[in-house]
């Protein structure tokens, strides 16, 4: 169970430079030996002096915080810009894409620049919702359940989406027609198992799930539960072992006396 | 030369033996001295208690500030919260004495791990909304360096209650609170009932009440671990052992009509050790009775209840251990992924397990069906009369179904009025409860342990007010009714 969330270390990467972003929480980038000496120094010290544990648990809470801090509810742009401004400007923030019901996909460039020309037209509402590798956790949905005819939504590889989130978005059932959780490490069975509220899916995407213990019987059990709705990303076949080779019957040689 | 000649001529004494060498001698246990040497120069290093005559590692201290009797769920939040209220670190002693390590009886690891907001008293409502997000934000509040993160393996699908028509009324006041609390539930029609669970049958249901977010059932013993790793590194002393006895000292004073009254406080607690008749005992400030089922003998010892009936003295502690049976069934056409757990209008309640067609459910028995609570023994026959056909009637697919297994466990069931006990006690000043709470503590250990912690910290309820869960509502005859006990 630790495979998924192994890349939840602490402090050791922050201090190889630049932090890249709370994305790579812990995807140092050093080499597996230096990064083990470095880890067990780092260890030996934790375990040795209380200080030193303290400073790492009052950085990992500071890493922590910064996750809240980009998913607090923008209630004042609700009350200015309606609900669909201020879901899209989330959106934008964290790094994602929004289209608006007839209109092009709006997405930031590499700097996080976005066009600000959408404050005009916010009252359309917003049709698709692209949040591949964003840091949306479950107080941040606050702000894209305010998106109330989303029809399509994708949280591919999202780090902080879990099984809770997931319970959460049951008021997009009358409209959500497409969901992608592709790749997102903390989605398992267990939240797949309240999207049965969303009766109106027509696509879902649930490849590579790591915390998802039997794809194969998930992806039919999900079948079942939503029956118009087509599931896709899993081999029924996955995790089935193949029996031993059968040897292929060599007719030329001869046959031993 | 010398030095590979020595260990060789030692190791030559060693296998000879001289004959007049053994009169009087020694026999040189090289490894064994070392070792001991070793421990002696340890001992004398700073950081470790100095114990060079008498070896007392494995007693608990002979001060502790806070001692909490019980390490369960909500010993273990008690204790939590005390370290992450108290006003500078390091500030508070906390030492837990739980008398059986393994946990082999104890109510927590034993328990179906089901969390949900469907109650009729804003408090307990309250309580498990804190719970949830607690249980939601776990890997932030139990965070520890170097330790993998917690998988609570938490599947939010939600409570199913069913209620027939006498109870429909009930439930509807009680769905207005618990949405006034602050919950997410959602009424049913049985028509509604049937679009989305085809499964189920409705006869005999007038309404469904089907918890929408922050409800579902998790892995108790993941959340066990949890708050031991984290409150062990948050400098709290475990101790096994079994509480034996409370050395008191009391007043007798006056109230203001002159009726008197004996003021307790509780000086020591005697620690005894497992399997010895050695105990240690421990000077201590505040006792929290948190021992769960066992709790009314740990009130007896400190003397609770010793008094004429019908006075505050003789007021005992209303909690007794019950015991209720869950059975694991399997069942191959049974209701699929998406099914909540379903609470019929009979009381017998099921879920799903897993993703093999797995189910475990039971019933809670009536006052006259109540088993003996003397032993953890299972009594298959109770599923077979009293569990199945209720289960069978509402799913029918159930008529097919085969036990797996089934375990027993207790309930620290107040006989009062089945909601818990919390806060001090009027005359032993004191003992602070955390106990009583009939089926579930699990889901409330959180917030209780919390307001607990706040009780002894601040003196009084700060973030949830469990004024009317505290000890003289047994005196004064106040019944808090919880209506929807699982």
């Amino acid at each position: 169970m630790a495979a998924p969330w192994a890349s939840l270390r602490l402090v050791a990467p922050m201090w190889n430079g630049r932090i890249r972003g709370i994305h790579r929480l812990g995807g140092a980038v050093a080499p597996e030996g230096n990064q083990k000496k470095k880890r067990t120094i780092l260890q030996l010290l934790t375990n040795y002096f209380y200080d030193v544990e303290a400073l790492r648990d009052y950085l990992l809470q500071r890493e922590m915080y910064k996750v809240h801090e980009k998913n607090r509810s923008f209630t004042w742009l609700e009350k200015q810009h309606g609900p669909y401004g201020a879901g899209a400007f989330f959106i934008l923030k964290q790094g994602g894409a929004v289209k608006f019901r007839d209109k092009e996909w709006i997405r930031p460039d590499k700097y996080g620049h976005f066009s600000q020309e959408f404050w005009n037209f916010c009252v359309v509402p917003v049709e698709a919702v692209d949040a591949s590798d964003c840091d949306i956790n479950y107080e941040g949905l606050d702000n894209l359940l305010l998106l109330k005819e989303l029809q399509s939504l994708s949280l591919q590889r999202c780090s902080h989406v879990d099984d809770w989130c997931l319970s959460r978005l049951y008021p997009l059932a009358d409209s959500l027609q497409e969901l992608s959780l592709a790749g997102c490490p903390r989605v398992s069975e267990r939240g797949l198992a309240c999207l049965h509220h969303l009766r109106n899916l027509r696509r879902l995407d649930i490849s590579d799930l790591p915390a998802v213990s039997n794809p194969g019987l998930t992806q039919i059990l999900v079948e079942e539960m939503l029956p118009n709705c087509e599931v896709v990303g899993v081999d029924w076949a996955e995790g089935l072992k193949s029996g031993p080779e059968e040897q292929p019957q060599d007719t030329a040689s001869p046959v031993p006396a | 030369m010398i030095r590979r000649v020595l260990p060789h001529g030692l190791g030559r004494g060693l296998l000879t033996r001289k004959p007049g060498t053994r009169r009087g001698g020694f026999s040189l246990d090289w490894d064994g001295k070392v070792s001991e040497i070793k421990k002696k120069i340890k001992s004398i290093l700073p950081g470790r208690s100095c114990d060079l005559l008498q070896d007392t590692s494995h007693l608990p201290p002979e001060h502790s500030d806070v001692v909490i009797v019980g390490g369960g769920v909500l010993g273990l939040s008690v204790a939590y919260w005390l370290k992450k209220l108290e006003s500078r670190r390091g500030a508070i002693r906390v030492l837990v004495v739980e008398r059986d390590h393994t946990y082999s009886q104890a109510s927590t690891g034993l328990s179906v791990g089901g969390i949900c907001q469907q109650f009729s008293l804003p408090e307990n409502i309250q309580l498990s909304l804190f719970s949830a997000s607690f249980l939601r934000n776990i890997n932030e509040y139990l965070a520890v360096v170097d330790a993998p993160p917690l998988d609570l393996r938490f599947s939010p699908s939600g409570y199913l209650l069913l209620a027939s028509e006498k109870d429909a009324a009930a439930m509807e006041s009680n769905v207005k609170v618990q949405r006034q609390v602050g919950a997410k539930i959602s009424l049913m029609s049985p028509d509604q009932l049937r679009n989305k669970f085809p499964w189920i049958n409705t006869e005999g249901v007038a309404l469904a009440s089907y918890g929408m977010e922050d409800e579902g059932w998790f892995d108790p013993w993941c959340l066990l671990q949890g708050l031991r790793r984290k409150v062990q590194s948050l400098g709290v002393l475990f101790c096994q052992g079994e509480v034996t006895r409370f050395v008191s000292s009391s007043q007798r004073m006056l109230t203001t009509d002159d009726k008197a009254v004996v003021l307790k406080r509780i000086h020591k607690v005697h620690v005894k050790m497992d399997c010895s008749l050695e105990y240690q005992p421990v000077e201590c400030a505040i006792v929290v009775n948190a021992a769960g089922a066992w709790s009314a003998q740990i009130a007896a010892l400190a003397g609770i209840g010793e008094g004429p009936p019908g006075t505050l003295q003789g007021t005992k502690l209303p909690v007794e251990p019950r015991k209720r049976y869950v059975y694991v069934w399997h069942c191959p056409q049974g209701p699929g992924l998406e099914t909540p757990l379903v609470a019929d209008t009979s009381g017998a309640y099921f879920r799903r397990e897993g993703l093999g067609s797995n189910y475990l459910g039971g019933r809670s028995p009536t006052e006259q069906e109540e088993p003996d609570p003397a032993n953890l023994e299972v009594d298959h026959d109770f599923f077979q009369d009293k569990v199945w056909p209720h289960l069978a009637l509402r799913i029918p697919a159930f008529e097919t179904l085969k036990v797996q297994s089934a375990w027993a466990s207790y309930y620290d069931y107040n006989t009062f009025d089945q909601n818990g006990v919390v806060g001090p006690h009027p005359l032993v000043a004191n003992m602070y409860f955390a106990t009583g709470f009939s089926g579930h503590g699990l889901q409330q250990a959180p917030g209780v342990g919390r307001a607990v912690a706040e009780m002894i910290l601040k003196g009084r309820f700060q973030t949830i007010d469990l004024s009317p869960f505290l000890f003289t509502r047994f005196y004064l005859g106040e019944k808090i009714q919880e209506n929807n006990i699982i």
